[in-house]
């Protein structure tokens, strides 16, 4: 059991090597050197050549790769190309607005998603389940950033009830500002991620009315809440709180379209802009940070169930 | 009725209602499910338009807008109109132009409709794409498992802890912008690793059933076991994939679009024109309305259809999600 547990941390670590590899080999590809980009258009060669020194860009690129992850694992990000500050710092400021925008936006999707999944698996084929498969179908296939725009021209324009983008701290705006920007960016998300959940939640439940057990509770003349509620849901509800992690863990790592229409200045954004500058300290630190919470997801996910599940040990 | 008398009568086997071939089950299983032939007609609808787009299209604005002014009448069906309205906006759907007009004077259904062979034509390269590559994958790493199956599940493990947009983004940064192959690239390098993980698992199944132990013992060698024995059992679930991958696909390039890293105009994509019409979305709305309905109706049928062939070809399969 716990060899077990070493090989499957010494794996993750791996993986976000593997993770760091790909992105520096993705970035191998940028015309143009950074040296060149930190000192703008007009430098001398010299100053190039001294960034180039400093930085250790003279380097050779499997030398430079080896010093960035002998940092990283020290906690030592380094420094964005473009705005010169700590990596990690540009991090940990961006980080609570992320945090904001996921934490409202799973609760609205809980308390969505989840109740309309059971109403529809409770009367399957009926009026109420068809409509809520359609929302649900609507939910997964609409694109969030046009959703977001939408909801902007409804509620926030034509209606006035909602701020137009823009965030608003809580030290500053105080909790009711804070949430009273976000409420719109929480719906846009929430929407996306509610009609995988009722679908979820719909099959899970089906699947389970369906087994022996549920049916010798029925059977022994259990009433029927009890029976759902007892030994139903509470079955049905495991694999959704895996998909759960999963998802907060992805939505850490930054949601850029929601982000980008509502002008959240979180993670995603970061991301994006370091993207397009070209910042490849920014951009391995934000893809490293993304990747840290979904392997960190995986692992416990693969944890819990060998805790849960004896049977499921050495398959990997 | 009689059929399943005259079976009782002769001793035949159970299910003789209809057995002929696990094809046409399916296919009648498919044909039940009403949602995923209404996704069906839509999809094909769709595509008629797109590749008649160039006939159907009432007026070709987006190619001939650099040469004339705004505030230049245009001829449509032999009629002069504006396609400025008095107060400096572009003006919003009227018959001449049923969806209205976008910033630059042109008619945004006609976008539509090209929009529409481009989004299509992306995503279905980038479907097919991803396929090649991972059915190799799960190939090679399911049939020969070992050191090829660790190396390959590290690096799909690792590619599937980037978040998919963002890999997708910066993959567009590096490439060369602009040209609508390097689109397909990135939508098939972001998704073979989901096939790739479908496949290896259907093949770790296979490899140990007997029909596949059999071939072997009577000297079929890999190459002939992966092509006669295991692929053919593959095509349900790769149909599914490609049908569900579509969808995604859409969405993604649509995304890239939007972002500024996809398809780049004067080409039009449905996520470029949303991005384009973002800035007035408050005053010309019908610029981004339509071609995020557009997006909306096209993955809800891909969806539709997916999950009808899901249902169809593999009874008992799973919601399977992308992230």
């Amino acid at each position: 059991m716990i060899t077990h547990i070493v090989q499957r941390l010494l794996w993750s670590v791996l993986v976000l090597v593997i993770v760091s590899g790909i992105t520096f080999l993705i970035f191998f590809a940028v015309p143009g050197k950074p040296a060149e980009l930190i000192a703008g258009k007009y430098a001398s060669k010299e100053t190039i050549a001294l960034i180039e020194k400093r930085l250790g860009l003279n380097r050779p690129k499997y030398q430079q790769f080896g010093m960035f992850l002998w940092k990283a694992a020290r906690g030592d990000w380094g420094e964005s190309y473009v705005s010169q500050q700590p990596v990690m710092g540009a991090i940990i400021t961006a980080f609570p607005k992320t945090l904001s925008l996921t934490i409202g936006a799973v609760a609205i999707w809980l308390l969505l998603g989840i109740p309309i999944g059971i109403v529809s698996a409770l009367r399957p084929g009926s009026v109420w389940d068809r409509a809520a498969m359609v929302f649900a179908l609507i939910g997964i296939s609409a694109p969030a950033y046009w959703l977001g725009l939408v909801f902007l021209k409804v509620f926030a324009d034509l209606l006035g009830w909602f701020p137009i983008g823009d965030y608003a701290e809580i030290a500053r705006a105080g909790v009711f500002g804070w949430a009273h920007h976000l409420v719109l960016p929480w719906i846009t998300l929430a929407l996306l991620y509610a009609g995988w959940y009722a679908r979820m939640a719909r099959t899970q439940m089906l699947d389970i009315m369906r087994m022996d057990y549920v049916r010798t509770a029925e059977a022994k003349g259990l009433p029927p809440r009890v029976v759902i509620f007892k030994h139903v849901l509470r079955n049905a509800m495991l694999p959704l709180v895996t998909m759960l992690g999963m998802d907060v863990a992805y939505l850490f790592g930054g949601a850029i379209l929601t982000e980008s229409v509502f002008g959240i200045p979180g993670i995603g954004g970061l991301a994006w802009r370091a993207i397009r500058q070209r910042d490849l300290p920014m951009v391995m630190g934000t893809v490293l940070f993304a990747a840290v919470f979904i392997v960190a997801a995986n692992l416990v996910v693969d944890l819990l169930y060998m805790g849960l599940d004896p049977r499921i040990q050495h398959e990997a | 009725m009689s059929s399943i008398a005259a079976d009782a009568l002769t001793g035949a086997t159970t299910e003789p209602v209809h057995g002929q071939s696990p094809w046409r089950d399916a296919a009648r299983r498919f044909a039940a499910d009403r949602w995923a032939l209404a996704g069906l007609v839509f999809l094909f609808v769709l595509l008629m338009c797109a590749v008649a787009a160039p006939w159907i299209v009432p007026h070709v604005m987006h190619q001939s807008a650099f040469k004339q002014h705004m505030m230049d009448k245009i001829e449509v069906a032999g009629r002069q109109v504006d396609v400025v309205s008095d107060d400096g906006l572009p003006v919003g759907p009227n018959p001449h132009f049923p969806l209205g007009a976008d910033l630059i004077g042109r008619d945004v259904l006609s976008r539509i409709f090209y929009g529409a062979r481009v989004s299509l034509l992306v995503s279905a390269l980038g479907t097919l794409f991803a396929m090649a590559v991972g059915i190799l994958g799960g190939l090679l790493s399911g049939y020969y498992r070992g050191l090829i199956d660790i190396v390959i599940s590290r690096f799909i493990d690792a590619m599937m802890a980037i978040p998919v947009l963002l890999l997708a983004i910066a993959l567009a940064s590096v490439l060369r912008q602009g040209s609508v192959w390097v689109v397909v690239l990135i939508l098939g390098l972001v998704n073979w690793t989901y096939l790739a993980r479908i496949v290896r698992a259907e093949v770790l199944s296979l490899r140990e059933r007997d029909f596949v132990e059999a071939a072997r013992a009577l000297g079929a060698t890999d190459r002939m076991i992966m092509s006669h024995h295991v692929l053919p059992n593959l095509i349900g679930p790769l149909i599914v994939f490609a049908t569900l991958s579509m969808a995604g696909n859409i969405l993604l390039e649509s995304a890239l679009s939007f972002l500024g890293v996809g398809i780049q105009p004067p080409t039009p994509s449905w996520g470029n024109m949303i991005q384009d019409g973002m800035q007035f979305y408050s005053v010309a709305w019908w610029i981004t309305l339509f071609p995020g309905l557009a997006i909306l109706l096209t993955v809800v049928s891909f969806n539709l259809v997916g999950d009808g062939l899901r249902d169809a070809l593999e009874p008992g399969a799973r919601d399977r999600r992308r992230l």
